[in-house]
């Protein structure tokens, strides 16, 4: 059943390698610098390394938007998003899968009634426009330097011809590196939450849960890439073919270059540890940063005269035409599936604010003499519980969205002998490990509870204000969430 | 990947030994020309065979790039630009053959007061052969001085046009010539002048493809 479930993904994992592998060596290949078959192996290799050691980063922001937790909405979502890419491409209609998985996801907040964090929705929506203007501002950039450096030196055209061929096979490497790893939430960040694998131990290496669902995801890209890419870059053609082969490999650099900054997390990282502000990991459209690139170097090579505003107006009907469509197909299937197939596609996440929130908000500052008044009350919704604190109380919404935080019902039951078990022993401290273990048979309503008495217990779990630092306490303690969520233990031991 | 990078000189070295040829070509021309009117027969008749021998290779020459590049795929882009570049800067070096070759056969008669004329226009041929070859050669490494180089070249195959007129007036005024003596000297100034436009085709070609390789 769950092979069944995950079928949408891998759906939307071959669409992705079929549709935008051209985007990476389609000019490699279009203009018979490389061969389809060395381009295709090199991408499909790299595409999944780059899902499965890099896919983390852009992955998480999705689950910040909406983490579907029921197999069967992270299916129906999956594949909506799938059909609106099939039906707009069958329409001519610019469509990134980028973009309908955005819209497929924040349907299912919809349809689940829970809230839509704006903020990581704002983000992801800059980055849609940041990064076809940042992928053309690097073209433009290359572009310059390129042609001042070939004016200078001498290279004959058959050396000029090797270095591009290589310089092709090695960015079709890296783009596809980049695209897995910025582009792999897209295929398979819907099942994150509800991901069936376990982690494997391959003797060497030990992959991830993620890791393991992102490797499948990865294969069926790599499949998508040798069984159908080459039809697309033969048939659709693209703006990118009429390039020259130099001015095609700036193009697809600065691409991959795009695609890369917004995965990597090792770049957000240096970003940090400089005070720099981090540059948000979100999975961007890879056909957009191609167009931006094609723009940028046109705009180097002839100015003002050939920024083609169809092109233009393409791009952003993609932005608001794309999301709704799939948004709308996702909440309809959603209900068809809930109502007609009688599938759980989404589990409630109800909230009940007991004395123990009370009491934890009035240390934090916010205090309404109404909340008492909404004690013990079980709130199925988000969004429901939003609107009644908003007529009952005369909190901000700041304020609200912290009360519906610490409201969130969950069921968490520390069990010491998994520690070893489920958990990667590197990634935690000794003194961590530990404070964990001692919370042995100890259940949990809330997960502030629980980051409260682990940071009580030991100090490792506490923030320092080190942005990195706490970064990394969040992510730890997210994990451990996750992991010991009373229905994940209970998938771990059916018996 | 270092027998790609020494295939690549290997190429590269060969382009430039064809281009060699039509200069030394060139050179071999303009001294066998120069005994024909002074009317040293033998070293002249010794120049034409050394031209023929030369035409021949680099008939090879340009045959193995062209199969080279067809073989190993090289140059997607500029690949016809560049074999039509060699076919036609090798038609060059075939019009220089035929003419001296037709000169052997032919032998005309070369009046003393026009012979100064003929080796001016032979040497204006020369330049723009000359010119021609490295225009083709920055092509293949030094785009930005390429467009000197069609500069010069139009320059002497205009300068090839002026006493190739000049010298068919002065001819056709001779009243020591035959008919059919004018008309064979004029032949062969035309025959000269041919070789300056040939060559002035591929500065033009050149010049085309240099546009299309800017990146």
């Amino acid at each position: 059943m769950t092979w069944i479930f995950l079928s949408s993904g891998f759906l939307l994992g071959w669409s992705l390698g079929a549709n935008n592998a051209g985007n990476i060596f389609g000019p490699a290949v279009g203009t018979r610098m490389v061969k389809f078959r060395t381009a295709a192996a090199i991408a499909s290799i790299f595409v999944i390394l780059g899902a499965v050691i890099s896919g983390a980063g852009a992955a998480h922001t999705y689950g910040k938007l909406g983490a579907i937790n029921a197999i069967a909405g992270s299916f129906t979502a999956a594949l909506s998003a799938a059909l609106t890419v099939f039906w707009m491409t069958k329409l001519g209609l610019p469509v990134s899968t980028t973009q309908a998985i955005v819209g497929a996801i924040i349907g299912w907040d919809v349809f689940s009634g829970n809230l839509i964090d704006t903020t990581t929705l704002s983000k992801i929506l800059s980055t849609w426009v940041a990064s076809p203007i940042l992928s053309g501002i690097f073209a433009f950039v290359f572009y310059i330097a390129l042609r001042h450096y070939l004016a200078r030196v001498r290279i004959h055209i058959l050396e000029m011809d090797l270095y591009t061929r290589i310089g092709l096979i090695l960015i079709a490497a890296f783009g596809a590196y980049s695209l897995g790893a910025n582009n792999i939430a897209n295929v398979m960040g819907v099942f994150i939450s509800s991901n069936p694998f376990k982690s494997l131990d391959l003797g060497l290496f030990r992959l991830k849960d993620i890791q393991v669902l992102f490797l499948t995801g990865g294969v069926f890209i790599a499949i998508g890439i040798f069984t159908y890419s080459y039809r697309v870059i033969k048939t659709v053609g693209n703006d990118i073919f009429k390039l020259s082969p130099i001015a095609a490999l700036i193009t697809l650099l600065s691409e991959s270059i795009v695609l890369f900054i917004f995965a990597s997390q090792k770049l957000e990282r240096l970003l940090i540890s400089i005070g720099l502000p981090p540059i948000p990991l979100v999975p961007v459209s890879s056909s957009q940063a191609v167009v931006g690139g094609v723009i940028g170097v046109a705009f180097a090579k002839k100015g003002w005269k050939m920024i083609n505003y169809r092109l233009l107006i393409k791009i952003v009907m993609g932005w608001i035409f794309t999301p709704v469509s799939s948004g709308l197909l996702t909440f309809f299937s959603l209900f068809i599936m809930q109502n007609v197939f009688t599938q759980p596609v989404y589990y409630p996440k109800p909230h009940i604010i007991t004395q123990d929130v009370i009491e934890k908000l009035s240390n934090m500052g916010i205090k309404d003499p109404n909340l008492i008044e909404l004690e013990d009350k079980i709130f199925k919704t988000q969004v429901k519980l939003k609107s009644v604190l908003k007529e009952k109380t005369s909190l901000n919404s700041d304020q609200i969205l912290k009360v519906i935080e610490l409201s969130e019902v969950d069921s968490i039951l520390i069990d010491s002998n998994l520690v070893n078990q489920i958990l990667d022993p590197d990634m935690f401290t000794y003194c961590q490990l530990k404070s964990l273990k001692k919370l042995h048979g100890q259940l949990f309503i809330y997960k502030w509870q629980l980051k409260d008495k682990l940071q009580k217990i030991c100090k490792d779990w506490r923030y320092t204000g080190d942005k990195l630092h706490d970064k990394d306490i969040n992510e730890k303690l997210n994990i451990i969430f996750r992991k010991f969520r009373i229905s994940e233990i209970r998938r771990l031991q059916p018996s | 990947m270092f027998t790609i990078f020494k295939k690549t000189r290997e190429l590269e070295a060969e382009i430039s030994k064809f281009l060699d040829t039509i200069i030394e070509a060139s050179i071999h021309f303009k001294e066998g020309m120069k005994y024909y009117l002074q009317g040293n027969i033998a070293p002249f008749e010794e120049k034409v065979r050394i031209i023929d021998k030369l035409e021949s290779q680099a008939d090879d020459l340009r045959r193995s790039v062209e199969e080279n590049l067809y073989l190993n795929m090289l140059l997607p882009e500029a690949r016809g630009d560049v074999l039509a570049l060699l076919e036609n800067s090798d038609d060059v070096l075939n019009a220089v053959e035929e003419t001296i070759i037709e000169c052997s056969v032919e032998k005309p008669e070369c009046k003393e007061e026009l012979k100064q004329e003929m080796m001016q226009l032979v040497e204006a041929v020369v330049d723009a052969v000359d010119e021609m070859v490295s225009t083709v050669r920055d092509y293949f490494t030094n785009l930005s001085d390429v467009p000197n180089h069609i500069t010069k070249l139009k320059v002497h195959e205009h300068e090839t046009d002026e006493i190739g007129e000049r010298m068919r007036r002065k001819i056709f005024r001779r009243n020591d010539l035959d008919l059919c003596q004018k008309m064979q000297l004029r032949d062969f100034v035309l025959r000269l002048e041919k070789i300056a436009d040939l060559a002035e085709d591929v500065g033009d070609r050149v010049d085309i493809y240099r546009i299309k390789r800017l990146v």
